[in-house]
């Protein structure tokens, strides 16, 4: 854990480096990288450390939802992961994946979770060993409760109810062309699937990738305070975050919730490729 | 425009993705990425002179040399992304020497016959098909001379 990482509101959730290095070999820490790119991990990885592949291993074939209990099970099970296990994670591009898995881990309660500050960036950076061997564990039996959606997951009536409310905070994490509906992607990510440009009414719009800095470690507590505040998105309110499918915004949903401590933080992962398709749901431009 | 075809190398490569099963054919496209070629060492103060995908959220450059009539693709894609490098490098493979009408004869949809949709998401596919869009692009100027 580094210096400033202390002042998090919930600082065992981050750990450095460092941390890792030492960890390599704890039988009861599971190392895992989750990224964007499908290919990356197989050119080189943290020794010891397992592929979560976000299409493969997290979503339905079939259903736009995650896997289910016992899904989730199988998974854990393959991984070699128990129901004890400290899970860390870490991935390319400013941890988005690797918080994504993090969230969707959580659906099923697995709190005992970490995610390596700085990612897969920060370990190749400071010249710390990539290995290509693929690390196999012995089966684990886990148990997973159902999946639990209530708490830290939106859907897109509640999300239609709270702008007509007006009172949960609503964040669109994504660039700013996006928000303004000049671009219905990413800049420089194919176009994907929305037929509105736009934003959901009352959002605010702090892009994810404000809260990390150039080394892909987070900011500080004091800055994000900063960040979130002026634009109203503040810990006495319930708040939102979306997307384009809910990947970024689990990155904010992190944030806020672990680093700034907000108690009641959701990720809205059907986000603009649902929003922005539906029929009789309000957008602002 | 000339019928559709795809070039002879090309057609071998869609058929080895084709034949590979499962995660084979991701192994198949991280070999493609491994291999691909550095950019050579004339281009590398032409950077500016290179076209860039901006489609792609990784920075991907490309250079089409034309030596008498058969084209050469050049491409910068950094290792640590190495599903764009495979395809880039898949593609350059495969169409390398092609005439710039046989670049632009290639049917948009050529890759569907790989199965790669079986593995990867339609996100994920979707750079091939960029990629090949702005080759054509490339193809297009040069005809235009």
């Amino acid at each position: 854990m580094t210096e400033s990482s202390h002042t998090y509101a919930r600082p065992e959730v981050l750990v450095d480096t460092q941390w890792v290095a030492e960890h390599l070999n704890d039988p009861n820490v599971r190392i895992i990288e989750s990224n964007e790119d499908v290919l990356l991990y197989d050119l080189g990885h943290i020794p010891g450390a397992v592929k979560l592949d976000w299409v493969s291993d997290l979503n339905d074939p079939l259903v736009r939802d995650y896997l289910d209990k016992e899904g989730f099970e199988k998974l854990m099970s393959n991984k070699g992961i128990s129901n004890d296990t400290t899970v860390v994670f870490y991935g390319d591009k400013n941890n988005w994946w690797a918080t994504y898995a993090f969230w969707v881990f959580q659906l099923f309660g697995h709190t005992n979770a970490k995610l390596l500050n700085g990612g897969r960036k920060k370990w190749i950076d400071e010249g710390r060993e990539l290995v290509t061997e693929v690390p196999s564990y012995p089966a684990s039996s886990y148990t997973a409760p159902e999946r639990s959606d209530a708490e830290i997951r939106a859907f897109r009536d509640e999300v239609l109810a709270a702008v007509k409310s007006g009172d949960i905070a609503l964040v669109d994490v994504r660039s700013n062309d996006e928000y303004t509906g000049k671009k219905l992607h990413m800049p420089e990510y194919p176009q994907e699937g929305a037929i509105r440009g736009g934003h959901i009414p009352g959002a605010a719009n702090i892009p994810w990738a404000t809260a990390v800095n150039e080394d892909s470690t987070f900011k500080s507590r004091e800055d994000l305070e900063q960040i979130y505040g002026n634009k109203g998105i503040t810990g006495d309110k319930d708040v939102i975050a979306y997307c384009r499918i809910g990947e970024r915004s689990s990155h904010t949903w992190f944030v806020l919730k672990y680093l700034l401590g907000y108690n009641n933080v959701r990720n809205y992962d059907g986000s603009w490729t649902e929003w922005g398709n539906s029929v009789g749901v309000p957008i602002e431009k | 425009m000339a019928d559709s075809q795809i070039p002879p190398r090309l057609e071998e490569i869609v058929e080895d993705f084709k034949l590979a099963e499962g995660s084979e054919k991701l192994e198949l496209l991280l070999e493609y990425a491994r291999k691909m070629p550095p950019l050579p060492e004339w281009l590398h103060d032409k950077r500016n002179a290179m076209e860039q995908v901006h489609e792609c959220m990784t920075p991907v450059f490309m250079f089409a040399e034309n030596q008498n009539n058969q084209l050469h693709f050049h491409f910068d894609v950094p290792e640590e992304s190495p599903t764009v490098r495979g395809y880039a490098a898949l593609l350059s493979e495969g169409v390398d020497g092609s005439t710039p009408e046989a670049v632009l004869a290639i049917p948009g949809d050529f890759y569907q016959e790989m199965g790669l949709q079986d593995v990867l998401s339609p996100r994920r596919l979707q750079g091939v098909h960029t990629i090949l869009a702005y080759m054509k692009r490339l193809a297009t100027k040069e005809l235009a001379g």
